[in-house]
């Protein structure tokens, strides 16, 4: 099925070099990561990059995976949802968004996650709700777990920030 | 969690239980993690992936498509056309019994709105698949499109919704509105609205022989296997959904939809597995929405501010070819006393793919017109809008003078408005400011909503070692059935939802209903709950026939079911666990099975709603005319509430529609050409998190002893009534400009000016 070419890539995905024969220079990261490497967890809403729940991190930053295409990506550490648990051990913010109640269908719920542990990350996030409410409002979720997504998001980063505290002591 | 079974036939008393308990979701693992199956996660060997072509006109035929460069690009299987289309067992433009669509499935080349099916290609990736759409290159004969009341063409209806009628009326409306002190009339405009639920349609279909495994998002499993049985030519039980997860529904997927029968029929052509997935852009047609209304509504009241007639009428927009007319009026039917009440419908056609149910079906958009209207009226009157709404409270079901089988909604607006703090509300508009000089405005609404009832199935094995499968092809797309469904069958079973497996979200289980009208968990609850009852039947019928069970001869006391074991209803002492039974028995397991049906005899003597009241805060830039929701204090009476979580949750999702449905969600059509200006998620606004404010939402509490035996009411789509009204009426409050057209946009205040 080839598109008269052939590149091939190494990506570090959820810290695993994968080097990857990419036949099609208009395979995006999203379409790469689903349809090709079989890593579902991140999904597609609009293939635009105006929903958010591609979301995934490349070299620690939250970025809208169906705008990026996958030649462009070589080299770089690709986070996605299933590699942000340790093991069996939640990731904070997964943890917070079961306490919450931060999702109902669970369709933008990747994407939420990524874009809530980047936004964490940037150190922008605070303990100001409305701060947090603007920051992840490149996410939509249609079924409206918007309250529970935001009581998530700062439970968790009160959490992270205690932790890196209690490292710095 | 306690269970009472008078043995032989099983009597049910609740004592309270684990349902009832805030649990978090069941499957909040696999839906954090990325592991919840969604259809297009699918991916089973020599998938070939379909991209639907549609077209960019409203009216007219396909005079041509370029099938050989499509065709000829590298990776393309297969175009599907007109010309090449294997043929359907059932005539897709006759509708689907009992409530399917009539659906464009490349039968001909005629264009009936735009985005509907004209050709499909077939890749072996979806890049490829995509780009053979995109060569089809096609051309057309246009016709005008028909795009609103100036050159559609009206109707009179012969039913709306869902097959309700399209008149309903009671007493005399002109005799009402003749004796009334006061009349307050306007014309009320909603626009046409979809889904848009985050996961797109999607589809991977795979045949074997003549049977076909169908991995899709769906909200009415056994209808749907049905429905596709009959468009495939094969029994229904040859066909098996799997739909564990949907990502959203809101009405959009119950129903059947070209698309997604072209991707089974490519795959049985093919014989190949064939995914589908729509983009966001082609589910502005084939899917269905919330069809635009033009409603006109006349209130007559007399010198006390009680209404004397309710008169609504609702012009609905339909498709050229099909009907479904949003039940707007029919929101004045259950919820104000009034001597004279007339809900009337007419039907608009209109280039446009046929509208169908969305989240709160008629309810939304009526609901929206009625609260409005009453606010309206209040101001007439002199009165708080609040006591304006008491006054004229309905004791009974106003048309039909049933008694409500439960209504706390008195309860909801004392309790909604003190959370608020109602009663510092001036009753002049336009007269609080905040510290930064905005305009500040409270307005409130009364949330209705009733409570239908699918019939459902369901299977409940208990084993010996203390656990129990439980089994109905229940749906969750969000509501949270995985959860609240097991917590309802554990109480059944007495035992606790950790020892309770759940299997659903598939077709080859007991039909578990629908998931829509809001009356998944009573349904499928239900069904559940009386296989329960049925299991621990059984196994009070061994242990009271068994001379060595301590329940020997209890059958006529009775014995109750509790943490796993079963005890004499008179001596808690006295019992024996599920596991001692069994074995005394030599079985391993007892398997209930069970039915759920609404009592047609307590449906003939009770009405049946869901009820609340909501309050809001919006504030206004006066320079800007810029909208923000503040604040948003609902407060509902449910029936029982199994999770107070999930439903919150629930209630949320509901008023966050209505803050969309007030202020955000439109799409707008391009009158020149009947196509979409906004059909995506950029500039068809939905809210973001920014947009929703801290939300507030009282569970108020109400024993309802008839709706079902386990008291659950619907949750799922009445936050949106009365919201929107709410916001609606809070703008007017904070601006003394009354908007009638939604969503109300900034430029409405800024004209100062009344509706168009
Ligand atoms: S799928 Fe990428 S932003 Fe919507
Ligand atoms: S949880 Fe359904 S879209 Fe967010």
């Amino acid at each position: 099925m080839g598109y008269h070419m052939s590149l091939s890539i190494r990506l570090t995905i959820n810290g695993q070099p994968r080097d990857v024969a990419l036949d099609d220079p208009r395979v995006t990261l999203l379409d790469l990561l689903r349809e090709r490497l079989h890593l579902t967890g991140t999904k597609k809403g609009c293939d635009r990059g105006q929903c958010g729940a591609c979301t995934v991190l490349v070299d620690g930053r939250r970025i809208n995976s169906c705008l990026a295409l996958a030649a462009s990506m070589d080299g770089a550490q690709i986070t996605t949802i299933e590699g942000l648990a340790d093991g069996e051990t939640l990731h904070p913010v997964q943890a917070t968004f079961i306490a919450h109640d931060g999702f109902q269908c669970g369709y933008c719920t990747p994407g939420q996650i990524m874009s809530a542990v980047g936004l964490i990350n940037e150190g922008r996030a605070g303990d100001d709700p409305e701060r947090i409410r603007e920051l992840m409002s490149g996410n939509i979720c249609r079924c409206g777990a918007y309250q529970g997504i935001t009581e998530a998001v700062l439970e968790a980063q009160k959490i992270l920030s205690d932790d890196e505290k209690r490292d710095a002591a | 969690m306690q269970h009472e079974t008078a043995s032989p036939t099983a009597r049910h008393h609740r004592h309270g239980s684990n349902a009832g308990q805030p649990l978090t979701r069941r499957d909040g693992l696999l839906k954090v993690t990325g592991r919840a199956t969604y259809a297009a996660d699918n991916h089973p060997d020599g998938t070939l992936y379909a991209v639907v072509a549609t077209s960019s006109i409203a009216r007219g035929r396909v005079r041509s498509l370029n099938v050989e460069a499509a065709k000829a690009h590298p990776g393309v299987v297969e175009v599907l056309t007109p010309a090449n289309r294997p043929p359907l067992a059932h005539d897709p433009d006759e509708k689907m019994p009992p409530f399917g669509f009539r659906v464009e499935v490349l039968q001909d080349d005629t264009v009936r709105y735009v985005n509907q099916p004209i050709a499909m290609v077939i890749a072996q990736s979806l890049e490829a698949a995509t780009e053979g759409a995109a060569l089809l290159d096609p051309r057309y004969e246009t016709e005008p499109a028909r795009t609103g009341p100036s050159n559609g063409t009206r109707f009179d209806p012969q039913a709306i919704g869902v097959g309700a009628p399209a008149r309903t009326a009671h007493g005399d409306i002109e005799a009402g509105l003749a004796v009334a002190a006061r009349v307050t009339e306007a014309e009320y405009v909603t626009p046409s609205q979809y889904h848009n639920a985050m996961e797109p349609h999607a589809i991977v279909a795979q045949w074997d022989g003549d049977r076909v495994t169908i991995d899709m998002p769906n909200q009415a499993l056994a209808l749907s296997c049905a429905s596709y049985a009959a468009y495939f030519g094969i029994p229904a039980e040859n066909v098996v959904i799997r739909s564990p997860f949907l990502g959203g529904g809101f009405g959009s997927k119950a129903i059947l939809n070209g698309p997604q029968i072209l991707a089974i029929l490519a795959a049985r052509m093919l014989g190949h597995p064939v995914k589908l997935a729509l983009t966001r852009a082609q589910m502005y047609g084939p899917v269905g929405h919330r069809g635009r209304t033009w409603q006109k509504l006349r209130l007559g009241t007399d010198a006390q501010g009680r209404l004397t007639a309710l008169h609504h009428h609702a012009l609905g927009a339909t498709s050229s070819f099909d009907e479904f007319i949003e039940p707007a009026a029919n929101a004045s039917l259950p919820l104000y006393a009034s001597p004279a009440i007339l809900a009337e419908h007419e039907g608009l056609r209109l280039d446009i793919g046929t509208p169908g149910p969305m989240r709160a079906p008629g309810e939304a958009s009526g609901s929206a017109a009625l609260e409005v209207a009453m606010d309206e009226a209040a101001e007439a009157c002199g009165m708080d809008p609040l006591d304006f709404r008491l006054a004229n409270y309905a004791e009974t079901e106003p048309v039909t003078g049933k008694p409500f089988s439960s209504k706390a909604l008195r309860e909801c607006y004392v309790e909604g408005a003190k959370r608020f703090g109602w009663s510092e509300r001036p009753l002049a508009p336009r007269t609080m400011r905040d510290e930064n000089g905005f305009l500040v405005g409270w307005g409130m609404g009364t949330a209705v909503f009733p409570c239908p009832h699918f019939p459902a199935e369901a299977r409940a094995t208990l084993r010996a070692d203390d656990t129990a499968l439980v089994e109905t092809g229940g749906v969750d797309m969000g509501q949270g059935a995985w959860t609240a469904l097991a917590q309802i069958a554990a109480e059944a079973l007495g035992l606790d939802p950790d020892q309770v497996e759940l299997r659903s979200g598939e077709s080859t289980l007991p039909d578990g209903g629908i998931a829509g009208g809001s009356a998944h968990t009573a349904s499928a609850g239900m069904a559940l709950h009386n296989a329960g009852g049925n299991a621990i039947a059984q196994l009070a019928e061994l242990a009271t026939a068994d001379p060595e069970s301590p329940l020997f001869g209890a059958g006529n006391i009775g014995v109750v079911a509790q943490a796993g074991r079963l005890h004499r209803r008179d001596d808690e002492q006295r019992g024996e666990t599920y596991a001692a039974i069994l074995a005394r028995a030599g079985r391993t397991e007892v398997v209930g099975t069970a039915k759920s049906t609404r009592d047609p005899a307590v449906a003939s003597t009770h009405a049946m709603y869901s009820h609340g009241a909501v309050f809001a805060e919006v504030k206004i830039d006066p320079d800007l005319g810029q909208i923000r929701t503040t604040r948003l204090v609902g407060a509902f009476a449910a029936g029982r509430i199994i999770n107070p979580r999930l439903v919150r949750s629930q209630y949320f999702g509901g008023m966050i529609w209505g803050i969309s449905f007030a202020l955000h969600e439109e799409a707008i059509t391009d009158r020149r050409t009947g196509r979409f200006l906004n059909a995506d998620l950029a500039e068809y606004h939905v809210p973001v998190n920014a947009d929703v404010p801290a939300l507030d939402a009282l569970l108020i509490p109400e024993d309802d002893p008839h709706v079902n035996a386990i008291g659950v009411k619907g949750v799922g789509e009445i936050g949106i009534t009365g919201t929107v009204g709410a916001i609606a009426n809070a703008v007017w409050h904070a601006t003394g400009t009354r908007v009638r057209r939604f969503p109300i946009r900034m430029e409405d205040l800024l004209a100062g000016s009344s509706a168009e």
